[in-house]
């Protein structure tokens, strides 16, 4: 008899954000990954698992690393994929998403792998369309792949996720990486700390759990890892803060302040950095940082879950 | 629901000590060759001759890996369990080597075939034979044979064969459970 494991199960038909899914399914997908980065350092680095399956890669938005990783992923997974971007498309001839993406499925698609402007794009996708969707990162909400592949690395580096103390610095009203860090973090039993000037910070931060600081030297002190967040000027149609050199005088790493910590710390980044603004250049390609680990491991967490979603009736 | 042990501790002892002298007769000196466990279930049967030929071959060295199937296996997305991988353990290069794959239950030999597809992503091995406990005669959907049998037994498509492991918080035996 082929062996099944009857225990564990994904719960979710979707991966729309880490709100939804449990603490099991992190750790299914932290596993299921395990593996897939032993193929990834291989000589053969291909699977035939998803072989039957086709994958549209819809992007409303720009992107280079959370795409390439995807396609890549796919591609190892041996699944066939069709690449979308809103620019070139007939969304700028007026196409509303659901007629562009059940054209898309009329094309016999399994599963849809959606960047998007607006937040909740990818829950309104599902509740209408016949196909497994994947958020890439919807608007200023949530972006579950990037915060599972951020767990997955400090769990590498430091053995576990539980009890470790992250903060996360910089543009937090603005960004999806944040929450579904935030989210995902507290499932698997860190503390969270979100570090920045107070008109990047959302009012209500707190009631998520989450501790505030906007001194941060303190914040450095207080953590285990790092996670320097982009600012994202493109999402700001405000002034948020003077200048981008006050901002990099008050909230950009340096290696004068990580030099002064009493510990080391974990630099993250979740790419693209803008250099000499959070982080400095020398932080950016010290031992402390994590940042090309992270775009490593996001191969191989985001193979698992397209495994682990394609596998499930 | 009926039961039948058909190995019990002792007899599973001795077919396992049998299994590696077939192994040693037929390997010589394992130069050029590797075990291979089959993950999730073979493995404690592997293991389990891996210690036996440690300890009867004394300090002549082989090489000893474990194998997942689960990115490989033809039922996926067939049926309504998810399929998920285990741990995959093998350090060395199988090129050109003698391969055993080793299982618990040979049945329907999907499982083999889909090893057969995995070990060929690690290399192209000189030549793969392969050791089952159980060898269900009979029910093959594939032309697979084994080449290392250590008890064949007829049975019927609504049976199962049960291996249990100590390992594995059991008592050590092999039985035929019969659905009425």
């Amino acid at each position: 008899m082929l062996p099944t494991n009857k225990m564990k199960k994904f719960s979710q038909k979707h991966l729309l954000g880490i709100k939804d899914i449990t603490a099991e399914d992190i750790q299914l997908v932290f596993e299921t990954a395990d593996n897939f980065k032993s193929i990834l350092n291989r000589p053969i680095k291909k699977v035939p698992s998803l072989r039957d399956i086709t994958i549209a890669n819809v992007f409303f938005e720009n992107s280079t690393r959370t795409r390439i990783s995807f396609e890549l992923a796919q591609k190892r997974l041996s699944a066939d994929i069709v690449n979308f971007s809103a620019s070139s498309s007939s969304v700028s001839k007026g196409e509303t998403l659901i007629d562009t993406v059940n054209n898309i499925l009329a094309m016999k698609v399994d599963m849809v792998v959606m960047r998007h402007p607006a937040p909740g794009a990818c829950q309104f996708l599902a509740k209408h369309v016949n196909a497994k969707i994947i958020n890439a990162g919807d608007g200023t909400h949530e972006h579950p792949t990037q915060a599972l592949l951020d767990a997955y690395s400090i769990r590498e580096k430091l053995g576990s996720v539980k009890g470790k103390r992250v903060v996360i610095v910089g543009d937090i009203t603005h960004s999806r990486v944040a929450l579904s860090n935030i989210l995902c973090l507290q499932k698997l039993g860190a503390e969270v700390m979100v570090c920045g000037p107070t008109t990047l910070i959302p009012k209500h931060i707190s009631s998520l759990g989450v501790l505030v600081e906007h001194n941060l030297k303190k914040a450095l002190e207080w953590c285990d890892v790092a996670n320097m967040l982009r600012i994202q000027l493109e999402r700001q149609d405000i002034k948020y803060f003077p200048s981008l050199r006050e901002y990099s005088m008050l909230y950009g790493l340096d290696k004068e302040r990580l030099d002064a910590l009493s510990k080391d710390i974990v630099i993250m980044h979740p790419g693209p950095i803008n250099r000499g603004v959070e982080i400095t250049s020398d932080v950016a390609d010290s031992k402390h940082a994590i940042i090309l680990d992270q775009v490593e491991n996001g191969v191989a967490t985001r193979m698992a879950i397209m495994f682990l979603l394609a596998g499930r009736a | 629901m009926e039961s039948k042990i058909i190995l019990e501790k002792k007899q599973l002892e001795i077919t396992i000590d049998r299994l590696c002298f077939e192994l040693i007769e037929r390997l010589g000196d394992f130069s050029d060759t590797a075990l291979i466990g089959m993950q999730p279930r073979g493995i404690f049967l592997s293991r389990r001759i891996k210690n036996r030929l440690e300890h009867i071959l004394g300090n002549q060295p082989f090489l000893y890996g474990e194998l997942d199937i689960a990115f490989y296996r033809d039922d996926f997305r067939r049926g309504n369990e998810q399929i998920l991988p285990s741990e995959l353990k093998i350090d060395f290069h199988i090129q050109d080597k003698k391969i055993v794959l080793i299982d618990d239950v040979l049945y329907t030999g999907r499982s083999i075939r889909s090893a057969l597809d995995a070990l060929t992503d690690f290399g192209r091995p000189s030549k793969v034979e392969l050791l089952v406990l159980v060898d269900r005669k009979y029910s093959r959907d594939l032309p697979i044979q084994p080449d290392y049998v250590g008890i064949s037994v007829d049975t019927r498509s609504n049976d199962k064969v049960k291996v249990e492991w100590k390992e594995n918080n059991k008592k050590d035996s092999v039985q035929i459970v019969t659905n009425q």
